[in-house]
């Protein structure tokens, strides 16, 4: 009896030694959560587009494993985000969940996907919240927090002594930040500051209102679809010569196809351009245009591709063991791979600490291309976001 | 100043009105005439954004972009009606509500494919892209009077077309009592197709009007079409007069509740207030009408009549 349990431990043991080696064929599952439908789903393709790109880079494998990757839809929806995580959590039992553009739909999908001990990549919406109090050992980001940008902006308009700004920003999430953030960096008297409707067409009945006020400059903040919208009509109200625009989020290699000329000019702040000269950037921008018919990735590209390679870090610093999440969460910490940003590192709430541009749409290189952003100046050198002081955690 | 300002908020509201007008009128009579709820509608007007830029594109002339626009949304909406919609006729209104869903997702994905998913570039000729001077000290886009010109030119059109034709007798009295109409010996099916095409043209027309000026994209027209639902049980289904009205109206509250709103709230509660209701408020005040409008009438303000 007491041999056959032996015999039997044995055997257990052996097959245990057996598995072990199986690591080598465990594969790392990752949910890529984005917009694919819709007006955003232009941003989501382009997304995809980079992640699939970084997957070619890697070789099709992720931190040296076989990888799988799932696609959903959040339909720009925070109810069927969340949806769609948990079927990747619970069904799919992926390790990774990544992604998400909209702010409101992160703060749906993050807490659960973290509570189920799950790893959170965010790869564009930096809500406050997550960067403060609701901070998460199992989140990480590869973007930005939504104040920062703005604040570079507002930054750059108070040195350059503008004052009277009209601001105007969506009513979600996101919006809220971006002007939190654009008035916590520029002190000059603020004209007048309009929440609009998330994916409202038509901005006329506000550009008029605008255009009463008689500001100095307007500063907004339209991602997407959004942004053509306003820009055309913002053009075709005459107020492009009449008060200079600076804008976030809003111009970038996505929308200027859409608006061409009447993006000409136009000032952004990043904390990434299509123009950075670093190893990983130039790879990463030559070899989207050769794979994606000469089109020029966007910001939210470069990030889903970094949030790849951050992943491909975290697995390959515990040598492919998946169950090693502290050991991840170690090496995650380090930024320890080529970003399309150039070096980076992580503050303790999991935001990356980075420089921030002035760009700015000049005229293309051939007279018929479209403008492309190139960048002007540094505003901010490793910049950490302010909300860190109210995240507990510890590192 | 002031006045001014109310002036240009009031063309504003007017253009917003006479674009809500063009959709709500093929949606209302497709809905009255032929009972089919067509949440289609809208990708005929991203249809006609997208056939009139593309001529534009090709062809240079805005003109000639904007005459095969409508013919070629008339086409695509005829032929909607004959594949698709005509066998939905007699199905309840859950399975016309399924298979125009089907059609929304079947456009955006078709146009994702031949255009792809970004929005496409689309721009005014020179010759509509100024301003005109109002009353001294506004400055008007000329385009957005001339959307307003067309909006009204094409709702005295139809009031004629409906009022004074025997197309428009027939259309009456199909939108009032069908089987009587179909057992007077007219051919209510060929009635159907036509009703179906000119709606489609007239989303058509909406739609090639707005590619200037809005982005030209997969789903641009779901953003506009809960507003023309919401147009067409204030003004009434089935009735033109109503989505007139309606369209008008709806044209004006949502305008003037985005551009005086906030400050009027700011200046009788106080700016707090104001900030925080303003715009939230701003956005449900469309629907907040339609709410009261289906409390206290809720045939709507001008029902068609026999119906």
């Amino acid at each position: 009896m007491q041999k056959n349990t032996r015999t039997l431990l044995t055997g257990l043991l052996a097959a245990a030694f057996i598995t072990t080696p199986a690591w080598g064929q465990q594969k790392v599952k990752i949910g890529f959560i984005s917009t694919f439908s819709g007006p955003g789903g232009v941003i989501g393709t382009d997304m995809r587009n980079s992640v699939e790109l970084a997957l070619d880079h890697l070789g099709r494998k992720v931190g040296g494993l076989d990888a799988e990757i799932i696609y959903g839809d959040d339909q720009q929806k925070p109810d069927v985000g969340k949806q769609v995580s948990d079927e990747m959590v619970k069904k799919h039992q992926v390790n990774f969940v990544a992604g998400i553009i909209w702010s409101n739909v992160m703060l749906a999908v993050a807490p659960s996907v973290t509570q189920a001990g799950t790893f959170m990549i965010g790869t564009n919406a930096g809500p406050h919240q997550l960067a403060g109090e609701g901070c998460n050992e199992m989140f990480f980001t590869t973007s930005w927090q939504n104040d920062q940008t703005p604040e570079a902006m507002g930054k750059y308009m108070q040195d350059a002594g503008i004052n009277d700004v009209y601001i105007m920003a969506p009513n979600y999430a996101a919006g809220k930040d971006m002007l939190t953030g654009f008035k916590r960096t520029f002190k000059g008297r603020i004209a007048g500051e309009v929440y609009t409707t998330v994916n409202q067409p038509d901005y006329q009945a506000e550009l008029a209102q605008l255009r009463a006020k008689n500001p100095k400059a307007v500063f907004v903040f339209y991602p997407g679809g959004m942004g053509i919208n306003f820009l055309k009509q913002y053009s075709e109200a005459g107020l492009r010569g009449q008060f200079p625009l600076y804008s976030v989020y809003t111009v970038d290699e996505l929308t200027i196809p859409a608006v061409k000329h009447a993006a000409l000019g136009q000032l952004e702040t990043r904390y990434w351009s299509q123009d950075l000269k670093n190893e990983a950037n130039v790879k990463f921008v030559g070899d989207y245009r050769k794979k994606y018919g000469g089109k020029t990735p966007s910001f939210y590209g470069a990030q889903s591709y970094d949030g790849i390679m951050l992943i491909d870090s975290a697995v390959r610093g515990v040598k492919g063991n998946l169950a090693d999440k502290k050991g991840m969460i170690a090496t995650m910490r380090k930024a320890d791979y080529k970003s399309t940003r150039g070096k980076y590192s992580y503050g303790h709430n999991h935001f990356p600490i980075q420089n921030f541009y002035l760009l700015k749409a000049v005229a293309g290189p051939a007279t018929a291309s479209d403008p492309v952003m190139e960048v002007q100046k540094t505003v901010f050198a490793n910049y950490k976001d302010s909300y860190g002081k109210d995240c507990k955690m510890k590192w | 100043m002031n006045l001014v300002l109310v002036a240009e908020q009031t063309l504003n509201g007017l253009q917003l009105g006479v674009m809500l007008f063009l959709l709500a009128a093929g949606l209302t009579l497709v809905f009255g005439i032929m009972n089919l709820v067509n949440l289609a509608h809208g990708a005929l007007y991203m249809v006609g954004a997208y056939l009139t830029t593309w001529f534009y594109q090709n062809t240079g002339s805005f003109a000639l972009a904007v005459a095969l626009g409508l013919a070629g949304t008339l086409v695509v909406g005829i032929v909607v009606e004959l594949v698709a919609l005509r066998t939905l006729y007699e199905r309840d209104h859950l399975d016309q509500v399924l298979a125009t869903f089907g059609l929304i997702l079947f456009f955006n994905e078709l146009v994702a494919i031949l255009w792809g998913r970004s929005a496409i570039y689309s721009t005014l000729p020179p010759y509509l892209s100024g301003h005109v001077e109002l009353f001294g000290t506004m400055r008007y886009p000329l385009y957005r009077l001339v959307i307003i010109g067309i909006g009204m030119a094409v709702a005295v059109l139809l009031w004629f077309v409906v009022s004074r034709t025997r197309l428009g007798m027939l259309i009456r009295a199909g939108a009032s009592n069908r089987a009587m109409v179909a057992a007077l010996g007219v051919d209510i099916r060929l009635l159907y197709t036509i009703v179906f095409g000119f709606g489609a043209a007239l989303a058509g027309l909406a739609g090639l009007l707005a590619g200037p000026i809005f982005a030209v994209q997969p789903g641009m027209g779901e953003l506009i079409l809960i507003q023309v639902f919401v147009v067409i049980v204030i003004g009434g289904i089935g009735s033109i007069r109503g989505a007139f009205a309606g369209a008008l109206i709806v044209g004006m509250v949502d305008t003037m509740g985005r551009a005086f709103l906030k400050p009027v709230l700011s200046a009788l509660i106080s700016p707090a207030a104001g900030d925080a209701a303003g715009p939230a408020l701003a956005s449900m005040l469309i629907y907040l009408l339609m709410a009261a409008v289906l409390a206290f009438r809720p045939e709507g303000l001008f029902p068609s009549r026999g119906s």
